[in-house]
């Protein structure tokens, strides 16, 4: 409520102060915003605060395996599961996903088996699912690649008439707050932006680009790019996962019906490295994670539960126990894991190997084959 | 057979393509109402609609990036990089996106999209307009790179290009546009060579000229100057630098026991280093000579002034011809 000139009372739009979407408070308070109705089931957002339990145990394991040497790297999601199921769960199932490298919560979401993350990190392939299959495109390591890749996507729906109506689809292309320095990125916002493509742009601002903090990337709010490009950017709380939820399937349901693209800054923190090989305490100070603790994505859901009568006791033993399983499930998955046969590094590169690519293979064969004891096999594909 | 310029068989093919696949989608800066600096996309946008040929924003990585996004849809994207210095902002997309997308997806993932890069000199443009930079992308695997030399390749090899299943860097020769040739545009690409294969332009028996691009039609008129000095030259057209036709080059070179590699991009480190090394790999007992190399110098590309002392021409490529010739 606030008080206008005159002393008319309005009722102004439920949003914290600094633009920030909220729906759920980091004290688990339900905030009611027209804006922004949810309408989930006690089920619903049970299923929600599994998904983010478990996303966090595979992320833990992850790097305990990587602690351990079976993962040459790991990038943790430590801090982002709120804006990565919340976002995830707002996809309809034809929808597309261009993700970064550390997206594994949307990987959850969209049924990419886990294990399939590992190989990448462990150095086994460099991304061994079929996108199509699960509307989940490739992890892209380079960054920003990704958002003209999804754009592009995107355009291809506009082209096969798959906007508006039933059917319709669109596209969310991920990056992080470092991300929006790049020429890629910008260049997605105009190509998006011209040809109104149904697309929502999704950056995961968790604050540092490694070692960089967000004000050597921009001097105004993330979120307000998007109007020089001429088209919408909204903030959310990113470690609310029903805002991230309702706020993602909003800007899905306008990119659907022809309204172009929108930006959505998630304003979150990444509470661990920027992978298993960094070291925050370098650049940043402990007290900051501390104040971020206070705003962990998962406690906040749990006290909404908890106070709303909608899990009791039984609900968190049984959820637990399912993490400890996922956790021991993957961890014996990744240890054995075999190598790939040393010949497969001459697959896949053309539709058809080459006269010279046949020739190095049949070559590094018959070397391998001077070693007692050696295998190796398979066409070339 | 229909004479036209280099421009207007490629015209053709794009044309043919447009009509044969409704997936083939046509993107660039200008391409559409203007028809390209260079026309070769000419009055396709009126024909097959803005939305298969389309005018792009003026940012190279970006129209690379968005065609392999299309191409992940399923469409199969031409994108014209107007200038040959003006691909290196899209070199992330291409090198790093395009090339390494069906390996890195276990083969998941096709990526049909052809780049077209008009190169070379010998136009008097200004910096950044006469460049020739295949080999940053002859060295990356997962791409083609084809070169056309002539009008009848140019309508064929575009079509091959656009239906290949790999990515194409092709190359046009753009001090070749403006020249004329018979085209098959009738037949279509029934017998036609493959875009991979390479082709002896003129037949010889006493040193083969490897050349490709803009410099085919400068070797062949070489050969033709040599005869007065009895000299017999065959002229092999690569056409393709990745794959490289390995077997059709050494086997001329097996007939001649000499072998001479022409191309503009500058000698050091360039395409005409690895056909040096396998031509010495695989002919060495038939070689009369050393590998010698026509090129452009170790420097950047000179004001234009100075292109024609830059680029070799017909008397640089015989002063290495006649060399061969001193061992």
């Amino acid at each position: 409520m606030t008080v206008e000139p005159g002393g008319a009372t309005t009722t102004a739009p439920i949003e914290p102060p600094d633009g920030l979407i909220q729906l759920l408070t980091p004290e688990g308070e339900r905030i009611e915003n027209p804006d922004y109705p949810v309408e989930l089931t006690a089920d619903d957002i049970r299923d929600m605060y599994r998904d983010l339990v478990l996303v966090r145990r595979i992320d833990t394991e992850a790097i305990s395996l990587q602690r351990q040497g079976e993962l040459g790297i790991w990038a943790s999601l430590l801090g982002q599961e709120a804006a990565q199921i919340g976002s995830g769960r707002a996809l309809g199932p034809n929808d597309m996903v261009f993700p970064t490298y550390r997206e594994h919560g949307v990987a959850w979401c969209r049924g990419i088996d886990p294990v399939k993350l590992l190989e990448l990190y462990r150095g086994v392939s460099h991304g061994g699912w079929d996108p199509k299959e699960h509307k989940f495109h490739l992890y892209t390591i380079v960054i920003g690649a990704q958002t003209l890749h999804a754009t592009g996507y995107a355009m291809g729906i506009q082209r096969d008439g798959a906007v508006g109506g039933d059917g319709a689809e669109a596209v969310v292309a991920y990056f992080g707050d470092g991300a929006t320095s790049q020429g890629d990125v910008n260049e997605a916002f105009v190509w998006g932006s011209v040809f109104n493509a149904p697309i929502v742009y999704f950056c995961q601002n968790n604050q540092w680009a490694i070692s960089e903090p967000l004000e050597k990337q921009s001097r105004i709010p993330l979120y307000q790019r998007a109007r020089g490009f001429g088209f919408p950017g909204l903030r959310v709380d990113g470690n609310d996962v029903l805002a991230c939820y309702a706020v993602t399937r909003k800007a899905l349901q306008a990119a659907r019906d022809g309204q172009g693209p929108t930006l959505i800054e998630a304003v979150t923190y990444r509470m661990g490295a920027h992978t298993t090989t960094d070291d925050p305490t370098r650049y940043r100070l402990a007290s900051e994670l501390e104040v971020w603790k206070l705003k962990d994505p998962i406690e906040r859901v749990r006290a909404y539960l908890v106070r709303t009568g909608q899990a009791g006791p039984e609900f968190f033993a049984d959820l637990d126990a399912e993490a400890a399983k996922v956790g021991a499930d993957l961890r014996e998955a990744c240890r054995t894991m075999p190598d790939p046969p040393p010949l497969t590094i001459f697959d896949n590169v053309y539709a058809e190997p080459t006269a010279i690519l046949r020739a190095e293979r049949e070559q590094y064969a018959a070397y391998l084959d001077t070693f007692e004891g050696a295998e190796h096999g398979g066409e070339p594909r | 057979m229909t004479t036209l310029t280099l421009s207007k068989a490629l015209n053709a093919g794009l044309r043919r393509a447009l009509e044969d696949d409704p997936k083939v989608l046509i993107m660039g800066e200008d391409v559409g109402k203007l028809g390209g600096v260079f026309r070769v996309t000419d009055g396709l946008q009126k024909d097959f609609g803005e939305d298969r040929v389309i005018d792009t924003p003026l940012a190279e990585s970006g129209i690379v990036g968005t065609a392999i996004g299309l191409a992940l849809r399923g469409y199969r994207p031409v994108c014209e990089i107007q200038f040959d210095g003006f691909v290196f902002p899209a070199v992330d997309q291409i090198v790093s996106q395009l090339g390494k997308m069906r390996y890195r997806s276990r083969g998941h993932v096709s990526l049909p999209v052809v780049i077209r890069i008009p190169c070379g000199g010998g136009i008097g443009a200004v910096e950044h307009h006469s460049e020739s930079p295949e080999v940053v992308f002859a060295h990356t695997a997962g791409l083609r790179v084809v070169a056309c030399a002539d009008p009848a390749d140019a309508f064929t090899m575009i079509q091959q290009s656009i239906s290949s299943d790999d990515p194409v860097i092709f190359f046009e020769p753009k001090r070749r546009y403006w020249d004329k040739g018979e085209v098959e545009v009738a037949s279509g690409l029934a017998g036609a060579l493959p875009f991979d294969r390479a082709k002896v332009a003129l037949e010889g028996t006493d040193v083969t000229l490897l050349c490709y691009g803009p410099l085919v039609r400068t070797c062949l008129e070489a050969a033709i100057a040599a005869r007065d000095d009895g000299r017999s030259i065959e002229v092999v057209d690569l056409r393709s630098l990745s794959p490289l036709d390995v077997d059709t080059v050494c086997a001329s070179v097996r007939r001649t026991g000499r072998c001479v590699v022409a191309h503009e991009a500058p000698v050091y480190a360039g395409f005409g280093a690895e056909i040096a090394a396998r031509v010495t790999e695989q002919c060495f007992y038939q070689l009369e000579a050393p590998v010698l190399r026509a090129g452009g110098f170790a420097t950047p590309y000179p004001p234009s002034r100075l292109e024609d002392h830059y680029l070799p021409d017909l008397d640089r490529i015989l002063d290495a011809v006649d060399r061969t010739f001193g061992y």
